[in-house]
């Protein structure tokens, strides 16, 4: 499954990062406690989180995520989108709540990978 | 595009037509007007049509197609492709926005320009690679290694992260093994960002890579650490402000983090004067066989 599956599945706003919609995925995880996410997530998972400033999309690249979906609308300054685009990290967004979207994603196949 | 096109005029005859796309090795040709306008294309399809019609007398100009299809200077090159696709002819008359003829692309121009941009891309990558990678080998010295210094600035959490992304990097480039390279990533992030979060005047992060490991040391002029066995040890320890927490920082798992990425670690802090941390990492597992990780 490839980033822009769930973006269609799951109706996903593209932010940024457009260039990384083909990218496969290969799980998922949660926090927002960045030491958490650095911890845990493995490169090419999906990673649902609330938090959306510039730290996460260093976060996102340093473990080569494959996209990163910020819940709950919280708003996504300028300046992170540009690092986003920059870096290659597809940066997603959705109204719904973090449970929704991990719901969804495991309904859709995505898995943890513990 | 090609911009050297040859092309000929609607009063041609196709006799002369016939012979200019012989000696040219063309299947097929724009017809412009005195003014350069571009006004029809003929193809070599369209000469077979004349000859089984005995038509071979008549001009380019009673047999050329006249229903055009072009692209402008300035399409982007989506739009070409998409042209391509829709009307399925193998070449396109490129024109500028006076409807002047300024050259033919075909799809082989396309494919030639998309295949160039990724060679261009990777090769850089590869020389690159290969350059850091054989540093060791191509310099003699009796013990060859690399200092890299990044300067983090104290609170700049727009730029957090962008030495640790640099050291990775780098060390992937000097050859290391991908998992190594992460574990090094992790401990060097979590590092920067604890000066970012708590160093008075931020700090520097020295990489010292030789051919069998990497070195980070990462230095600060204060606060310090007031408790490093509490630091070190208890779960969820932190001294983060609730602000910068709101972030998602300060989980009391920097240090931890560290020390479970690190083959070595050594910690020293004294309050008022600043912490030093120094963290070793093997670059290659197959060189220490038998040992557990």
């Amino acid at each position: 499954m490839i980033v822009n599956d769930i973006v269609r599945a799951l109706n996903l706003q593209v932010v940024a990062g457009a260039a990384a919609l083909s990218r496969e995925i290969t799980g998922g995880y949660s926090a927002d406690l960045l030491s958490c996410v650095m911890a845990r997530a493995k490169a090419g998972n999906a990673w649902v989180t609330l938090q959306a400033h510039p730290n996460v999309i260093a976060v996102a690249t340093l473990l080569e995520l494959a996209a990163v979906i910020v819940t709950e609308g919280a708003p996504i300054r300028d300046d992170v989108k540009a690092k986003a685009d920059a870096e290659g990290i597809a940066l997603l967004a959705t109204p719904h709540t973090t449970f929704w979207v991990v719901g969804e994603l495991a309904r859709f196949g995505i898995q943890a990978q513990e | 595009m090609s911009r050297n096109v040859i092309t000929v005029t609607p009063g041609m005859p196709l006799t002369e037509l016939k012979e200019t796309m012989r000696t040219n090795r063309i299947s097929g040709v724009p017809v412009v007007n005195e003014d350069g306008d571009l006004v029809g294309v003929i193809s070599i399809e369209d000469l077979f049509r004349a000859y089984e019609d005995g038509a071979f007398h008549e001009f380019v100009g009673g047999r050329m197609s006249t229903n055009l299809i072009t692209v402008r200077e300035a399409d982007s090159v989506d739009t070409a492709v998409q042209k391509f696709q829709q009307t399925g002819v193998g070449r396109l008359p490129v024109v500028n926005a006076w409807g002047v003829l300024v050259g033919m692309l075909t799809k082989g121009d396309i494919t030639r320009g998309l295949l160039h941009e990724i060679q261009v891309d990777t090769q850089d990558e590869e020389i690159a690679r290969y350059r850091a990678s054989h540093i060791f080998r191509d310099i003699e010295s009796d013990e060859t290694s690399l200092m890299l210094r990044y300067k983090v600035p104290p609170l700049d959490f727009t730029h957090g992260g962008e030495a640790s992304s640099k050291i990775k990097r780098a060390l992937t480039r000097v050859g290391a093994d991908a998992q190594i390279v992460r574990r090094a990533a992790i401990a060097s992030y979590e590092a920067e960002m604890n000066l970012t979060i708590h160093a008075d005047h931020g700090g520097v992060i020295t990489a010292a890579v030789d051919a069998s490991q990497v070195t980070l040391t990462v230095e600060d002029d204060g606060p310090g650490i007031a408790d490093l066995k509490r630091a070190l040890e208890e779960p969820g320890y932190t001294t983060t402000p609730p602000e910068i927490r709101a972030m998602g920082f300060g989980g009391g798992m920097g240090l931890k983090n560290i020390r479970k990425c690190a083959d070595t670690m050594k910690l020293e802090s004294e309050v008022g004067r600043g912490t030093k941390l120094e963290i070793s990492l093997r670059l290659h597992t197959r060189e220490v066989p038998g040992q557990k990780r």
